[in-house]
Order: structure tokens, then C-alpha cells, then sequence
């Protein structure tokens, strides 16, 4: 018997080749075949189920959480999986867990900031998680400023130890992950206070918790801060709270990889450049992006398979009624997301060279690309993880009141997904920083000094700042050098004009206080740029399969030319566009939307996501949306029963008029 | 003692009087009077608790949420509570239940379909709750399209009854709010069948649940939906689903005010004019808008006092940090989200007027303004829905890291708010309505058809296609007539140029469809132009109360320069404004925004909402925050033990090294 494919006919439809597609999509035949296996190894084990997941109390759902850890750990030793494919393995199981900070924040900042002792101590005990450890670095009345947090490490050469605390309310810590019940060490960051004097915030190696049973040593208070947005969500995650009364560690547990404390208690810088660390946060930026890809392509999924599903109005003659992805306001609300996913994806995989290229840089003590790399990868934080964010609630409301029931899967991803606008770096900080540098690289323009990488354009600024738009004909927006003189004058005019204002200001500050709005918008204009020329940059390249790179450029002209319609006011208030143009740009975007429909089922295939992984009754590989729905809601706890719990005590009273003598 | 106030220093920078701006905000005294005094009320109550609302299961929700209901009926049993208090007594309950749909939708339904007769029979009961109802529209398959429903009610003249049937999966009723185990009735919407004829959908009174037992009656099925978007929030409803194996209701069981069906099966209008129904419409819509600057106020309350807690970077000497409301940045985001709440709270205002108006025409005979009202009402709806829904959780993005705690209050705020840009018409599917309604206005300004109320402004369409803006200086920008004119200007103007395109269509349907997206934004540039020119006409009467109206006239051009700045692309590309004149908008918008912060808390406060209904430890009124987040951790039920539940099965496993022989 075949199995049943309500999006049989949407597949028949596609004009390229899905399984090249795919290819594309994971970034490698081997990345495709790592992750395409894993996800089946997830999704075919029943301790991995997720479908009962928003339903459970906080308890059940913590303690289902950590029988998911041990779970996932047993099946990595058994396997014998690679780091790589681990890492896989626990991205599939999809539930925020203690194990994402211990290798994801633990490790990586003992391998960072620890002396090479120290990593030759502590790392093996990690990685054989004998220890687990967290990240414990925000407090309840700091975040972004890092510099400002309150805890502190006092040294006592006394003792050669230094004394951990917490002294006052705002200074416990706030929000680590895995801290509340599970982590038995932390790197706690801390004020180092050595000889009366402030040295500014370090890391230390901390023992929370007793390894033989697992109480918290004396002196340290540690719990849960509570429910989270959402049901499910990141309510799996013990986030924490941790506070300190003077308590005593060895000194060797400083994390003394970039600065020291001696015996006698004197600070020291050691010869290790400071920039160094910067590689990391490359690193976790770049991770950053392409979990919004991720994120993005699962909602836009969900989204795109339901709209061909779902029919309503236009039913002629009593036939059946339209799919809602025929009509234009869907796709002009839908396929810029899915342009999106891709756009996010492939900028994503162009960090990952960038990773490399820096590390290389480092290795070679060339720190001259640091700024544009820092600025460039903090504004693709920022664009790519706000703009999923708005699209995952935008794809929910695609999908109609439907996509409101937790089933749809979509409430959750939301939940799940919105921190990842706040940790890192908030979004809008991050943008600010991007506006100072570009700022900055304007002032440079006249000094000789030429901006590198994604800022080389503003060394062009004199000719974007008077260049003129060619677009005569709607189909003239296809070419690519036109989006990307467009993009550039754009970006290069917001920055420009940006500057200017400033300079009338006496106070520099003053001015960056007072226009931040504006430089915010100029930041963005900015990383927009990057993502539409890294895309471009990708068509460039080898892409085999049949029709694959001419969706690709669909995609790729949907993405600049949806953002060029949203963002019109910027292009046409600095005379990049006439509003003509503009109009024109519109009309071409119509025209692809025609394009990319019949495939769209079939680039959302691409992506390759198992059912277990999306999560979804209306997201459905088979497409058999209603049958499931109307199952899974007699699983829901109040349908245990056909009178409900509680009818006895305060419906009745009411229906037979005895309310006002009942007792409530 | 004094209580404490860490906002005191903010209260006292306030420069108008607090107390005319609450009834300003209530509207009149008298609805300050009356809702300080419910609100009051539900919030002395500890039934009515629900800060651990988020933390109960669905089952112990529901049943906290029948509880809270049967108390509340109780409570205005006792105190002999008018219609208007006991609406306003279930508002601050603050917990969807049953009884919003008994009293808001099952009540109204048999009062504005039912016959005179009908209605003897049947409110009396439904007023004393001796019968509970619901109102069972939406189907999983069909949603907006009403007229697309499945369900069949078939008259059998033989027996005088009815025969209620679901004949397919997608044909079962899905959604509606009390249906799934509490109520008793529902106004059912099915097909009306008689003689083999199909008179579309119509209102038929069935009884779902045994009075004696509440068990469903035979050939009824029905249940509950499923878990639905957060913790909390519409959780507490028992949204359901419901089928119909052949259920026989008597002939008097339809809604027969406008249309009946005789003993003999003939289908006869009567003649009660069909327009009557939108009276109810304009109300249901009114509510909606005035429930939207509910929503937005709170939120914004919470935002707004907590950036004024939260301090984050820019410590002088050691000093506190800056207040994050001082950040340009902030207030960009949050002052124009405060000037919304104000000014949806004076169209909502407007609208109450309107439906009077409505409803004294209706009685009249005079269906005139009625396509006029039903458009304004539609694309207001509309849009103050979907300004809402992402206004929360821009708050909650304002509020940084803690926002993302269910105990900041608007992670479910928000879930419990997002489905009213659904419910009553999809917020996209309406704002097609207002564009087609544009259409036709600009399509018969010729024919001499004088449009009217708050499309008068077409009229002067000639005029508004080529005005010039007057504005040289920023300050211009604060004189209401330039306001208005640009507004009109660009409403028009996108209007005009909508319609032109049409034209181009040889089929205009074909036409609608394939310029959807563009008519859409000229739909909401005609909605935003209503609430505008609505917050200045306000403005023009009197308003007492030291500085009370110079603080909404600077919210007014808050609210109105913010949008222009926002949609720049369409003020300038219309030719309405010049680029220049675009930028010196943007430079007013933030001297005003100077001007807003001294007065921001006292402008939150003017809204009065008690901590009970708030809901919100970052929003509490004494900014006490930080002690409560950390005493509120230790609430939840993981805190319940240092160790957590799980810890021998999953965890020590893993720390011992025993994990590979564990049994999971």
C-alpha cells in the first residue's frame, strides 16, 4: 500500500531537483548524510517523544527532560559518536537541557580562558561529565553590561585562596542554564579584588554541589528562578539562581589563561593577546545564525506545507475552495520568510569560513580584521535572530487559529526560540556597536585608511553617495549588480547621513545618545547588505542539480526586493530609488512570488526535517493535517473525563440555582 | 510607615494632575469610580488569586478557572452587581472561562436572531445561568468563510424538527470557547436544508448536555481542543470540538427574527431588514478596540515602570548605572507603543459613539452610513489588534532577559491576547474588506457620490493629490492641520494609485487578487489617518486638569509623527512629504520623546490598574522588584527539594561514570 501524500501533487509540481537541493541546504553530501542519519536515530527512540510535551507539569517535565540527557548520553557512548555527530544528536532531541551549557558554555570557556594546566585538569572530567558545569556570568540586576556585575573574588594570600560572594541582592546570579538543580561546578564571573584594588571581571572554576550527593556545599544557596514563557519551551531548563557567602577556592581556579594571580597576590596580563577571546565569540555567533536558519526554516516549513492544505473561499460551482497559499497575501507574507531561511542559511555558512579565516588570522597575530569581523558578526546576530523571532509568531498567524492549538507546534518554537533575542548580546546593544563602527569607518574615509571585508563598500562611499538607480523596466530589478549598488548606497547614505548629524553635536556621546535610533537603523541597513551579498556571492559559486541555482536566484531577488518594499522610505528618502522604482520593484516581486509557488512544498522539503524534529500536526510530511488534529485533541488531560472535574462542586450549583449557598 | 516607593522620585518629576488624567483614561468619573471599585474588589479577593496561575496543570487550571467563575457569579449575586459592573467585575477576574462566551456571544446571538418569542423563552433562563451556552460557528475546516460551513441542519416536516448532522471530519465544530465541557447549549451555525434546498448558514438553539447529569445527549460528541499557546492563559478555557450524529431539535429552534422556516417547510424571509445583524457587529467591534488599549496599557505599564528600575551601563564614579529609560534607543520603542495605548483608548471611545449613531439610524430605517461604519469598524479592529499583539511583546523584549519569566506577566499576556487578531474576522481578511470599500469610494467619486464620515475626506481627493506639505522647520510638525493633511494626503494618494492600477485588469476580481498586498497597506494607511484625526479631535474639546491636555497633545504628535517616521516609505514615495520634511519629523519625535520622559510613570499610572490585575512583578506599582523576583523563585515546584526528583535515575549515573549500564 503506498503510504498517503495529501502534497503528492505539490511535490509533482517542483522544477528542480530536491535531493541536490537538500545538499545545499546541509552545506555538504556529508554534512546532509551526518544530519539526515541522527535525525532518524532521534526520531525513531520512544524516550525521545515530544508530543506530550507542553502537557506536563513543570516537574514531569524537568525530570522527563533529564531522563532525555542521560539517555542521549548512553546512546552517544554506545554509537560511539563523534563530537560532531553528538552535537547533532542533541540538537534533534530539541529540548533545552543542562548539556547544551556544559558543552556549549562550560567547555568551551575552560578551553578559552584556562591556562593550559588548567585545561589538562578540567577538561577530561567534562568531557567524561564526571563534572557538569555551567555558565554563571548574569546577575538579577545585570545582563548586557557585563562590566558592572557586583559578585566578587577577593584574594587572601593567607590562605593563597580567593573568597567568592554575593554581596548584595542584585549581585546573585540570574539565569544560568543547567545552575538551578543540576550543574555540580560553575565558571562563575566575578569582580577579582586583589590587594584593596578592583582588577575588573574574571572567571572562576567553581564546586556547587557535593559528587557524592549532590547537596550544595556550604555557604552556596542554589535554585530554579521559575516558570518561563510558554508551556514546554525552556521550562525543561533548570535556569538558576546562585548565591554566594564567602565562599573559599584555591587559587589555581581562576581561569588564568589571559591573566594571572601570583602567589603574593599581584595582578598580572600574560603575553597572550586579549583579542583572542574574540575567536570564540565568532564562533558563537556563527552558531548563532545558523540556528536561525534552522529555527526560521522549521516555522516557515510549518507554515508553507499548512497553507497548501488549508482551502477557504473561492469555491466554484461547489467544488473545492482555494488553497490559502494561492492567495497573494499569504505568499507575500510567506515566501519572503522562506527567501529568508535560505538567505540566513547560506550567510551562515559564509561565517564559518569567516571562523576559520580569523582563527588563521590569530594564529598569525594579525588582529587587523578584528573590528570589521566583530562588528560585521555582532550585526548578523542581531538581524537574523530578530527577524526569526518575528517570523516564527508571523508563520503561527499564517496558519490561522489553527496554528494557536500547541500541536501546530509553532506556540513553542516561539517560546523557545525569543531568548536567543536577549543572550549573546541584546539585539539592540549589538546594533549600536555596529552603528559606532560604521560611524567610525565613515570619520576614517579621509585619513587613507581602507575599510576590509563586508565595510569595503563605504570606501566606494563618494560614488554610492551620488550613483543613480538604472531600473527602468520591472525586470531590470533582476540583475544583481542593480540590488547590490542599491543595497550599498542605501547602507552607505543611512551611515553617512549618520554621521554628519553627529559631528554637529559638541559632545560625541551626546550625539550617540540622542541619534541611536537612527544609527540602529543605519546598522541595519548595513547587515541587510551583507546578508543580500553573501546570498549573491552564493549564486556565484558551482551549484549542480537541475533548476537548484535557478530557485536559488528566485529566492535570492524575493529576499533584496521584499526587504527593498519594507524598508522603501530608507531607499527613496536618500534618493537611491525613485519612487517609481520602487513601484517597480513591487511589481517584480509579484512576479516571482508566481515563480517560487509551485515549488514551494518542495523547498520547504529541502530542508529535510523528520516529523519528530518539526513537531508539528499542521507541519505534517504527509500532509494529513485534520485526521491528526482531530485525534490529538482526545489526548489532552481534560478529556479524561466526559464531565469534568469539578462539575459537582461549581457548575452545578450554578445551573440549579443553589450558588449563593454553595460553598466554593 | 511610609510605604515604600521606588517610583516616588519618577511621581514627583510628573507634570500634570494624575487624577483628571485616570478619568480621562476611564472615560468619565463615573466609569473611574466604577471600575476602581471592581477592580478593587476582584483584587482583595484571594479566590481570585493567580500568580501561580502559570504553574498549575491544565486540569488544576481549569478547575481554579470554574472556581474563580462560580465565585465571581456569586460575588454579583450578593452584591446585587448591575450588567456594567458584572462585566467589569469578570474583566478584572482576568481568566477566559465559559461565562465570556455565555454573556458575550451566546446571549447577544438569540437577542439580535431570535424572535421576540424566542427570546422570552429563552433569556430568562440564560440570564439566571440555568442553562449555560456557547456559540458554535467556526468548523476545522472553515474559519472566516462562514458561508463555507458544513454543518447540515435538515427539516423534516414530518416530524416538525430539525436534523442537526456533521457529515465530514472537517464539518465537526472546532474552537468555540465553553463548548468543550461546560456548556449546556450553544447557538449552533449549520446549513439550513429544506425540501432538498440549500438557504446557506443559519442559528439553531441545541442542547448539548443532560440538565440532570451533564452528560452529553445522544448523538453528540464533544470534547476538548487541546492545549493552546503558553502556560496560563486560554488554557483555562475549555475550547471545544463537537459532533452531531443526527440530532433532532424542534422547528422553533432556529433563530427566526430574519429568516424562518414554516410548518411546512417553506423558507421565508421575514421583514426585519437583513442590516440589522451589523448593529451587533459595530458593538462587538467597539469592545474589541477598546479591549486593544486595554491590553497595550498593560503592557506598556509593565514596560514602563521596570525601565525605569532596570539601570544598565553608564556608572559614573562608581554611581548607578543610567535608568534604561533614559536610552533613546528605549524610549523610540516604548514611548510610541504609550502614545497607541492613548490613542486606541479615544477611537475606542469614538467608536461607542458611533454604534449609538448606528443603532439610532438602524431604528430609523436609515441603512446610509452603514458601509461606511462597517469598513471603519473592520479596519480599526483590525488594526489595533495586530498593533497590540506585537506591542506585548515588544514590551516584553523592553524588559530584557526578565521579560521571558512568566512572572513579569507578558508571556501570557501576550498568548492570552494574540487570538483576537483571529477571532471576529481575520485581521488581514478585514483590512481586504476596507480596501475594497476604498476601491469603491474612489470608483464613484465621479458618479457625484459625496463619501462620508471618515471617508469624507476622499471627497477632497483632487485637492489631496497635489498638495505641498508646509513644512520648513520641525516644529511644523506639531501643528495638527499639517498632521492631518499628510495623513489625508497618503491615504489618498495610495488609495488613487491602487485604483489606477486596477483599472489595468481586464477582470477586477483577477485584479484584487493579484494587487492584495498593496491594497492592504492602502487599507491601513486609511485606518491609521481614523485613529489620528480621532486623538485630534479629542484634543479639541475640553479637558481639564492641570497640563492634562498639553500631555496628550504631545502623545498625539508622539503617536502620529512615529507612524509617519515608520511607513516613510509611503509619505514620500506618494510625494506627500519630502525626505527633508521626513527628517525633520524624525527630529521632532525626539524632542517630544524628552518631553514624554519626565511624565512616563505618571502617565501609566493614570491607567490605575491594581498589582492584582497588572499581574506583573516588573510592573508592580512600587517598583520593589528585584527583592520580589528573587522571593518568587523559590515559589516554584522544582524548589520544592535541593535535589531534584530524578537526580538518582538520571544524573548520578552519569556524574559516577555508570551510564552505560544504567537503566533508563
Amino acid at each position: 500500500m503506498e503510504a498517503l501524500d495529501y502534497h503528492a501533487e505539490e511535490r509533482r509540481k517542483a522544477e528542480f531537483d530536491v535531493d541536490e537541493m537538500k545538499i545545499v541546504w546541509a552545506g555538504s553530501r556529508k554534512a546532509y548524510e551526518i544530519s539526515d542519519r541522527v535525525a532518524r536515530l532521534v526520531a525513531s527512540d520512544p524516550v525521545f517523544r515530544k508530543d506530550s510535551r507542553t502537557m506536563l507539569s513543570r516537574k514531569e517535565l524537568f525530570k522527563d527532560t533529564l531522563k532525555k540527557a542521560a539517555h542521549a548520553w548512553k546512546r552517544i557512548i554506545e554509537l560511539r559518536l563523534s563530537e560532531e555527530e553528538a552535537t547533532k544528536l542533541r540538537f534533534f532531541v530539541d529540548q533545552p537541557v543542562f548539556t547544551d551549557l556544559h558543552f556549549g558554555m562550560f567547555i568551551p570557556a575552560i578551553k578559552g580562558s584556562g591556562s593550559e594546566e588548567q585545561k589538562a585538569k578540567w577538561l577530561p572530567m567534562a568531557y567524561k561529565m564526571q563534572i557538569i558545569g555551567c555558565y554563571a556570568q548574569t546577575e538579577l540586576g545585570h545582563g548586557s553590561n557585563v562590566q558592572g556585575l557586583e559578585t566578587t573574588a577577593t584574594f587572601d594570600p593567607q590562605t593563597d585562596e580567593f573568597v567568592i560572594h554575593s554581596p548584595t541582592l542584585t549581585s546573585r546570579k540570574w539565569w544560568p542554564g543547567g545552575l538551578g538543580k543540576v550543574s555540580t561546578h560553575a565558571v562563575v564571573y566575578a569582580r577579582l579584588i586583589a590587594d584593596g584594588q578592583d582588577h575588573g571581571v574574571h572567571g572562576f572554576i567553581v564546586q556547587l554541589r557535593s559528587l557524592d550527593d549532590h547537596l550544595p556545599l556550604p555557604g552556596i544557596t542554589v535554585g530554579d528562578i521559575g516558570m518561563k514563557f510558554g508551556s514546554g519551551a525552556y521550562n525543561s531548563m533548570d535556569n538558576g539562581v546562585l548565591k554566594f557567602d564567602h565562599v573559599r577556592i584555591p587559587r589555581d581556579q581562576m581561569l588564568m589563561g589571559v591573566s594571572q594571580i601570583t602567589r603574593e597576590g599581584k595582578y598580572m596580563e600574560s603575553d597572550v593577546p586579549r583579542q583572542l577571546v574574540y575567536g570564540t565569540m565568532v564562533y558563537v555567533r556563527q552558531t548563532i545564525v545558523a540556528s536561525a536558519s534552522s529555527a526560521l526554516s522549521r516555522a516557515v516549513c510549518i507554515a508553507t506545507r499548512y497553507s497548501a492544505v488549508r482551502r477557504q473561499f473561492g469555491s466554484q460551482n461547489g467544488g473545492p475552495e482555494t488553497q490559502v497559499i494561492d492567495y497573494k497575501t499569504q505568499q507575500n507574507r510567506l515566501f519572503p520568510l522562506l527567501a529568508s531561511a535560505y538567505a540566513f542559511r547560506f550567510v551562515g555558512d559564509w561565517l564559518k569560513w569567516l571562523y576559520t579565516d580569523v582563527t588563521q588570522r590569530l594564529q598569525a597575530n594579525d588582529f587587523s580584521t578584528l573590528p570589521e569581523v566583530h562588528a560585521c558578526t555582532a550585526g548578523l546576530k542581531s538581524i537574523t535572530t530578530s527577524a526569526t523571532a518575528d517570523a516564527i509568531e508571523e508563520c503561527r498567524k499564517l496558519c490561522g487559529g489553527h496554528g494557536y492549538l500547541s500541536s501546530s507546534g509553532l506556540p513553542e518554537l516561539f517560546a523557545v526560540y525569543v531568548p536567543a533575542c536577549t543572550y549573546e548580546g541584546d539585539n539592540v546593544v549589538l546594533l549600536l556597536q555596529v552603528g559606532r563602527f560604521l560611524v567610525k569607518t565613515v570619520s576614517q574615509l579621509g585619513s587613507g585608511k581602507k575599510p576590509v571585508g563586508t565595510i569595503a563598500y563605504m570606501g566606494r562611499a563618494e560614488h554610492l553617495s551620488q550613483c543613480r538607480c538604472e531600473v527602468q523596466r520591472a525586470e531590470d530589478w533582476l540583475k544583481t549588480h542593480v540590488i547590490v549598488e542599491a543595497f550599498e548606497a542605501r547602507a552607505a547614505r543611512m551611515a553617512v547621513a549618520c554621521a554628519k548629524n553627529l559631528n554637529k553635536f559638541p559632545n560625541q556621546e551626546d550625539g550617540f545618545a540622542e541619534l541611536s535610533a537612527d544609527l540602529a537603523e543605519a546598522a541595519v541597513a548595513h547587515c541587510q547588505l551583507i546578508v543580500v551579498s553573501k546570498f549573491i556571492e552564493k549564486l556565484q559559486q558551482d551549484i549542480p542539480g537541475k533548476g537548484v541555482k535557478r530557485q536559488l536566484e528566485i529566492l535570492c531577488n524575493v529576499y533584496a526586493l521584499s526587504l527593498l518594499h519594507k524598508h522603501l522610505g530608507d531607499f527613496v528618502a536618500t534618493g537611491c530609488i525613485t519612487p517609481e522604482q520602487g513601484a517597480l520593484a513591487n511589481e517584480q516581486l509579484r512576479q516571482l512570488y508566481s515563480q517560487v509557488r509551485p515549488n514551494a512544498i518542495t523547498l520547504v522539503d529541502a530542508f529535510n526535517y523528520t516529523d519528530h524534529y518539526l513537531g508539528s500536526v499542521l507541519g505534517r510530511y504527509d500532509g494529513n493535517v485534520y485526521p491528526k488534529l482531530y485525534e490529538e485533541a482526545w489526548k489532552d488531560p481534560l478529556n479524561e473525563t466526559v464531565v469534568p472535574d469539578g462539575y459537582h462542586k461549581y457548575i452545578r450549583p450554578i445551573l440549579k440555582q443553589h450558588i449563593r449557598v454553595a460553598r466554593l
